[in-house]
């Protein structure tokens, strides 16, 4: 992890474009489509640098990700990039047919996840696209935490021979991680951890990792935890879920997205089935964004940190009582 | 051009492969009848004659790529796969049941020679879109073909791939629309008109023909024209009868969706193999 003194600042989005840029280089069959959304995806760098491999659909999601299907089915790697309500919002019935049925190798590159969108309002905050992407068997679910994890995880998605869904954020957000941290698809990350033993396992996914943490360490005297990330949605690390959740007896989760099917969904239908313990969710609880600043917005909807370290130790209480402590 | 006893060649193909697509919705016992069978003159011809392709080496890389968009009608395509040897016709008596790699809607993966998957209408024509520009890229010389029905031409996805195609000027790529009146709530004019689709297609950068899709050596015709087009991809508008060969149900459309009974088919196989022979080009 990076010093915590001198935190550089940027967008999970500018991974996705800097990682284009690499594979246009270093991978001849990787193409890019973009529906009319070239410098807010981050994909013109890529369009201005290999043209000819740059492919234009207009506002047409639903055949982006058919025109994807068929490069991929040819034999190149597409990735497909617009805002996330859109694809993998509109096109979800093409992506389902024609690229998990189908099993062809497309990346789709999901922009503008979650509340922080801002502005924008609720219409282009993505909060239910991890539950779309994870329910279609073959597809691959990855939700970096930061710029780097965005750059490898774009790369990884590139060598993987599936379709994978790629969850990005629009505002600079925290560099957690550095070129070093290593990024497996399918293997959490323990990012901290208190110097006495863990009380509540903190499972936090994208860029909301930095609040996750914050919370921890400002707890960290009085409630022990750790802080994983969960960068691949699906394949879920259930082994280390598994493992976190037993050695410290609850868990928080944290996404900007809602609870019901994202990394809350996920790791509650595992846990249900291999152990069970009490769980808090942070996260959308079933409504819509709004228009607003996006810390504003964070903050409103229950994701900064004092709010979230309401829930950590909410969860502890409960745990507390069902060992009947109070 | 192609020579008469080409012809006749194709034709009965064709009545063969009739006869195959009610027995097999018979055995399957559910199914769509209508448009198989009025498509299957125009699988006759590809399979028989236009496609460049190796029914023993499906994966070939050279091969002709044949997108069938409206999954729905795949039994004319097993039926003509079947009988051109990608598999042994008795297979084709699996359709729709547990394990067989015949589903009732068409799945690229199970199926050696079945180019994608397919059933939701409308996304046919973009992935063949992809895959013709792909092909491009690289200078491949093979040609792809997408199928369509006319119910799909409702699909917005259609002509958001369509556009697509215009645009990028795919001269590869020609597509074949079975222009036969019929989806499942009635005639396609009274459930959404479509109007003139040649002119349709014509202003969104298409090369047009319009051809009668029971007669071979105009389907044979308008294929080798596409191929000499360039910087256009080519609409095929094949005007085809739904049910073609069963004189009971043609041009029926509450056909588009059911399979025939046991009785229905002894009737509809006796029919078909009495006309065997006999049905033939209309411009004789």
């Amino acid at each position: 992890m990076s010093d915590t003194k001198e935190i550089k600042m940027a967008a999970t989005r500018d991974g996705f474009g800097r990682a284009l840029l690499e594979l246009g280089g270093s991978n001849p069959q990787v193409v890019v489509c973009c529906a009319d959304l070239a410098e807010s995806t981050r994909v013109l760098a890529f369009k201005e640098k290999y043209p000819d491999r740059y492919i234009e659909l207009g506002v047409a999601e639903q055949n982006l990700a058919t025109v994807a299907s068929g490069l991929a089915n040819y034999g190149k790697i597409p990735f497909i990039a617009s805002y996330a309500t859109f694809s993998p919002g509109r096109n979800n019935e093409q992506i389902r047919t024609t690229i998990s049925l189908n099993n062809v190798p497309v990346k789709i590159a999901g922009m503008h996840a979650g509340v922080s969108v801002g502005p924008d309002g609720a219409t282009h905050q993505a909060l239910e696209d991890l539950a779309l992407m994870r329910v279609q068997p073959n597809m691959t679910v990855l939700s970096p935490c930061d710029e780097e994890e965005a750059y490898k995880a774009t790369l990884a998605a590139a060598a993987n021979l599936g379709p994978v869904y790629l969850r990005f954020a629009r505002e600079k957000t925290p560099v957690l991680t550095t070129p070093e941290t290593p990024f497996v698809i399918g293997r959490a990350n323990v990012v901290w951890e208190s110097d006495h033993a863990p009380e509540v396992a903190i499972f936090a996914t994208g860029p909301l990792l930095a609040e996750a943490l914050a919370a921890a360490k400002e707890m960290e005297h009085s409630l022990p935890s750790v802080v994983i990330n969960i960068h691949t949605i699906k394949p879920l690390d259930k082994e280390a879920i598994v493992a976190a959740a037993k050695a410290a007896g609850a868990v928080v989760t944290v996404e900007e997205h809602q609870v019901a099917g994202g990394l809350g969904g996920a790791v509650a239908e595992l846990l249900a089935a291999e152990y069970p313990v009490p769980v808090q969710f942070v996260g959308m609880q079933d409504r819509f964004g709004q228009s607003g600043e996006p810390k504003e917005l964070l903050d409103y909807y229950g994701n900064a940190p004092g709010e979230l370290a309401f829930d950590v130790v909410g969860v502890r209480v409960r745990v507390g009582i069902v060992a009947g402590l109070f | 051009m192609i020579t008469d006893t080409k012809i006749k060649e194709l034709e009965l193909k064709a009545e063969a492969i009739r006869e195959t697509i009610v027995e097999m919705l018979v055995a399957a016992g559910s199914g769509h009848t209508a448009g198989p069978l009025g498509m299957a003159d125009i699988f006759a011809a590809f399979y028989f004659h236009i496609l460049n392709h190796d029914p023993a080496n499906p994966a070939w890389e050279e091969r002709d790529r044949l997108f069938l968009s409206n999954g729905h009608i795949v039994p004319v395509r097993y039926a003509a796969m079947a009988h051109a040897g990608y598999f042994p016709l008795a297979e084709c008596l699996t359709l729709r049941k547990f394990g067989s790699r015949l589903q009732g809607h068409p799945e690229r993966e199970r199926l050696p020679g079945m180019e994608t998957t397919s059933g939701p209408l409308g996304s046919g024509l973009g992935q063949a879109a992809g895959y013709a520009y792909g092909a491009r890229m690289d200078n491949k010389k093979f040609r792809v073909y997408a199928f369509m029905s006319d119910g799909e031409q409702d699909a917005g996805n259609t002509w958001e791939a369509a556009m697509f195609a215009g645009a990028n000027k795919l001269h590869n790529l020609t597509a074949v629309i079975d222009r036969n009146n019929i989806q499942i709530n009635g005639m396609t004019e009274d459930v959404m008109p479509l109007d003139d689709l040649r002119k349709k297609y014509k202003a969104f950068n298409w090369h047009v023909l319009e051809i009668d899709g029971h007669n071979m050596n105009a389907i044979v015709s308008a294929v080798e024209q596409a191929k000499a087009i360039y910087e256009k991809p080519t609409l095929i508008l094949a005007h085809t009868i739904p049910g073609k060969g069963v004189k009971e149900i043609e041009f029926d459309y509450r056909w588009h969706g059911k399979p025939p009974s046991k009785e229905e088919a002894k009737k509809f196989l006796a029919e078909l193999r009495t006309m065997k022979g006999k049905i033939q080009s209309e411009h004789e």
